[in-house]
């Protein structure tokens, strides 16, 4: 018990936001008599977060190295109508699209990256600029048409689709998506093999670990978790290819930042520039690749948002960079740069879309809704600061 | 009994899981110097902080009498008010505002709802007067060296019509000359009835100036002295302080230097094109293997800016002439390259720019050399541990664990990681800039004998350092800087600190 305690007191900051989800999630549960946790509820949830996460985590890494990028809405929004014109009017198929418009992220993230990275300009100036060329260059190309209906079905299917279930049957839980509980068993499995290798690894070298009671209670109850979750989903369609791409980008990107030598090289650069330039690290180039990195996930947020809407319109990205910043900002990442985690990015996009959700099943009026996501941000960033304070 | 401003009776501080001050007893007389020296974490900022409110009242125990009367302060607003003012190691002015600005910044004088400027400036004249310091009140402070900077920085305390004065480290980022200029003006101002406390770690200073001298050691005050009546000298301090005399501050060395060159720099120049001037001039060296060589200079001369010039140039200098490492001819675009290569730099601000204080032990020591634990861009988390735990034994870094934030640590603590990391990359020569500034006296031993392990090992050591004692004692050979040209070579067994002040001060 009292080791529970103090393992929670250290982390009280990383808990603290599932638990704040948590919390949200079961408000909401009550205050709408279970619409909110039904499994077509969640799946909506899941695929509305979905743009906004991968901005947000794109995000996280620009905050990290002490930058910011106003452009990326409006840039996944021109993305996201150059896809559909590629579609719709020169009759491309969906890869193709895919790839031109994730090529055209990368080099607009490089781009905004070399002012900044090159000449020293505010990263907050040179993304302003680029918030005005692409809002300009999104009304440019749809100008003529105004809204583009996207026709092609299999590009549709990233924002609307779900993963086919390769296991149909009538007999055996006829009610559930098998694919997605199988998906959901293997990640469980993998996850406890994970667990216990790692904790096996660290008593080797002597390191401390939970006790065996608390590490058992740990992956029982995020074992749980994750089977609620999967379960969830499966009483709906599935997982759905938002989903899927989301909880890629975010595996990827949490294991760049926790496990490489780039990862390390960011925060570096986060936490000290000058400490890092003089310990051999490229500030300059990593800049370039955080900002290309942005811009590539600018893209793929664009993908999605089109794909949802099956079409794409003149204000496609509206407000996106701010919502994205949001989330980033909630997830715990800090202002004065250095500190943040891609799970954590997550995590707020979940929070700021649950509340967004939830108020919406509840009928809220939208001036309202403005007003508590500002309080939730305002609480969020308050209790990261003064939670932080308490540790040094 | 004698009239005392200050007595601060009984206090204990804790911090969680450490105490910082326990029972200490600190009275200070009426117009007295009264330096407080101590190790590193030794708990004289702590204390200072008590005092002028820092951390207010309900966060220690014990109580603070000031002219007579219990006091208690929450916040340093409170202890300004009181005629406390405290003068911090990072001076507090705003670089981008006037003399004059930065003097009543907080205490406008006003008119109205406007600023009486003329007013300002002339008060501000009449503050200087009293540090000595004949500039304009309009400059602007970033246009002022360090040393007048520090001054305004006094004259600033002044305008608040302080009758306690405290200073921390004030001498610490000062020349010879500033510094002395500075306690001359502390003996003015002691004249004028103004009392001071003053920390240093520079013994010397601290016997030229203070009348009462209190020792802390591990948070608990280990004794007050009069240092005419005591006949206090630096043995009897190092001892109070560290708990043991120090026979020889510099670690004897066995080791010789071979004769093979390491280092060699011809006809080396390098041109700052923001400054608009030559920062390096025709410089010529040579470093061998094994070989502790000094680059001594006053602040200013140009012994960084060689540093980093030699490391990749993050700078952007203009760079001329030639560089040889181990017999190869370099120009290193980029520190990576340069440390790629053998070279290492410990830079003289750890805080600023050497370490990474919001990240771990862990995540500093292998920062440098991350190919070192990592396979395919990937890092071996247990195998960076490792490493990690292995530097913190070896170089006996005084921590609870790896994953420390390098802040919560000491300064000379910090001083090891710093060298730690280097330690990890391997490298053929090593250029510590100030490699001891801000370490306490046992520490600074630590940090000497680490030197000597590594030359031992073959490694070269290129030691720029401000102090002249730590200097001669020290190195194998001596060349002096001075307004970015070499002056000297010494053979630091046959040299002086007259010699090395003579060559510094030749431009």
């Amino acid at each position: 018990m009292n080791e529970l305690r103090t393992v929670l007191r250290k982390n009280v900051r990383e808990y603290g936001m599932y638990f704040a989800l948590a919390l949200i999630m079961a408000v909401f549960t009550i205050l709408t008599n279970g619409r909110f946790i039904s499994s077509r509820n969640m799946a909506n949830l899941l695929n509305q977060t979905g743009y906004i996460a991968v901005l947000a985590v794109g995000m996280t890494l620009v905050i990290i190295i002490r930058h910011i990028d106003l452009s990326v809405g409006f840039l996944s929004g021109f993305l996201g109508a150059i896809a559909a014109i590629a579609l719709a009017q020169w009759h491309w198929p969906a890869w193709a699209a895919i790839l031109l418009v994730l090529a055209m992220g990368i080099a607009a993230g490089i781009l905004t990256a070399f002012p900044v990275a090159r000449l020293g300009i505010p990263a907050f100036v040179a993304s302003l600029a680029g918030w005005l060329i692409y809002r300009g260059a999104l009304m440019l190309v749809t100008a003529a048409t105004g809204t583009i209906i996207v026709p092609n079905e299999s590009f549709n299917a990233i924002g609307t689709g779900y993963i086919p279930d390769l296991f149909p049957s009538q007999t055996f839980l006829p009610e559930l998506h098998k694919t997605t509980l199988i998906i959901g068993a293997i990640a469980i499995v993998l996850f406890i093999i994970g667990q216990i290798n790692d904790r096996k690894r660290k008593m080797q070298y002597n390191f401390e670990v939970l006790s065996a009671g608390l590490f058992t209670a740990k992956l029982v109850f995020i074992s749980a978790i994750l089977g609620f979750i999967t379960w969830i989903l499966a009483g709906y369609n599935g997982m759905s290819w938002t989903v899927v791409i989301m909880l890629a980008v975010v595996l990827v990107y949490d294991f760049i930042t926790r496990r490489t030598v780039i990862g390390r090289h960011i925060y570096a650069v986060g936490g000290n520039p000058e400490a890092a330039e003089l310990s051999g690290i490229n500030v300059k180039n990593i800049t370039m690749l955080v900002f290309a990195s942005m811009g590539f996930l600018s893209a793929l947020a664009g993908i999605l948002f089109t794909a949802r809407l099956k079409s794409a319109t003149p204000q496609a990205g509206t407000l996106f960079e701010l919502d994205a910043i949001a989330a980033a900002y909630i997830g715990g990442v800090s202002a004065a740069g250095g500190i943040g985690t891609v799970t954590g990015s997550l995590i707020g996009a979940l929070v700021y879309m649950s509340l967004m959700n939830g108020m919406n099943l509840l009928g809220t009026d939208i001036s309202l809704q403005y007003v508590i996501r500002g309080l939730v941000l305002l609480f969020a960033v308050i209790f990261d600061v003064s939670t932080r304070k308490r540790k040094s | 009994m004698s009239d005392h401003i200050l007595e601060m009776r009984h206090i204990t501080k804790t911090f969680p899981g450490v105490r910082a001050l326990s029972d200490v007893n600190f009275a200070v007389r009426r117009g007295e110097i009264h330096c407080l020296v101590g190790e590193n974490g030794a708990g004289k900022s702590t204390l200072m902080k008590i005092l002028s409110g820092v951390y207010p009242h309900s966060e220690f125990e014990g109580s603070i009498i000031f002219n007579g009367r219990e006091v208690r302060f929450n916040g340093i607003h409170d202890s300004e008010k009181a005629g406390i003012g405290i003068i911090y190691q990072e001076l507090a002015l705003v670089p981008e505002m006037t003399v004059f600005e930065n003097i009543m910044l907080g205490h406008e004088i006003r008119r109205g709802i406007v600023v009486d400027q003329n007013q300002m400036i002339k008060k501000s004249e009449e503050l200087l007067k009293r540090v000595r310091l004949s500039i304009n009140p309009t400059m602007k402070v970033k246009d002022l060296g360090i040393g007048k900077q520090q001054l305004v920085e006094i004259a600033k305390a002044l305008s608040r019509n302080v009758s306690l004065l405290i200073l921390d480290e004030p001498t610490a980022a000062l020349n010879e000359d500033d510094c002395d200029n500075l306690l001359n003006i502390l003996r003015e101002l002691k004249g004028q009835g103004v009392t001071c406390i003053m920390i240093s770690h520079k013994l010397k200073e601290v016997l030229s100036i203070a009348d009462t001298i209190t020792v802390l050691r591990d948070g608990q005050t280990i004794c007050t002295m009069d240092r005419k009546a005591d006949n206090v000298n630096e043995q009897v301090l190092i001892k109070h302080m560290v708990g043991r005399s120090i026979e020889n501050i510099y670690p004897p060395r066995e080791s010789k230097p071979s004769d093979e060159v390491v280092l060699e720099v011809r006809d080396w120049n390098a041109y700052d094109a923001t400054l608009g001037r030559k920062v390096l001039n025709n410089v010529n060296f040579r470093v061998h293997k094994g070989e502790i060589v000094g680059l001594a200079g006053l602040v200013g001369s140009g012994r960084t800016e060689l540093a980093r010039s030699l490391f990749g140039n993050p700078d952007g200098y203009h760079l001329q002439g030639e560089v040889y490492l181990k017999g190869q001819k370099c120009s290193f675009r980029h520190p990576k390259e340069a440390i790629r290569s053998g070279l290492a730099y410990a830079s003289e601000d750890r805080k600023r720019n050497g370490l990474i204080l919001i990240q771990s032990i862990q995540y500093n020591i292998s920062l440098a050399n991350l190919d070192g634990v990592s396979r395919n861009g990937i890092i071996n988390e247990e195998l960076d541990k490792q490493t990690a735990n292995e530097f913190v034994k070896s170089l006996l870094i005084k921590t609870p664990g790896i994953h420390q934030l390098v802040m919560n640590l000491s300064g000379g603590n910090q001083q090891k990681v710093s060298v730690a990391k280097w330690l990890f990359v391997g490298p053929d020569l090593l250029i510590f800039d100030e490699p001891t500034r801000g370490i306490d006296v046992g520490a600074k031993y630590e940090i000497y004998t680490i030197m000597n392990q590594l030359v031992a090992k073959g490694m070269s050591i290129l030691m720029i350092s401000s102090e002249l004692p730590e200097i001669l004692g020290m190195s194998d050979r001596i060349y002096v800087v001075a307004n970015g040209h070499i002056t000297g070579e010494l053979d630091a067994r046959s040299a002086t600190q007259e010699a090395v002040m003579q060559l510094a001060t030749q431009y």
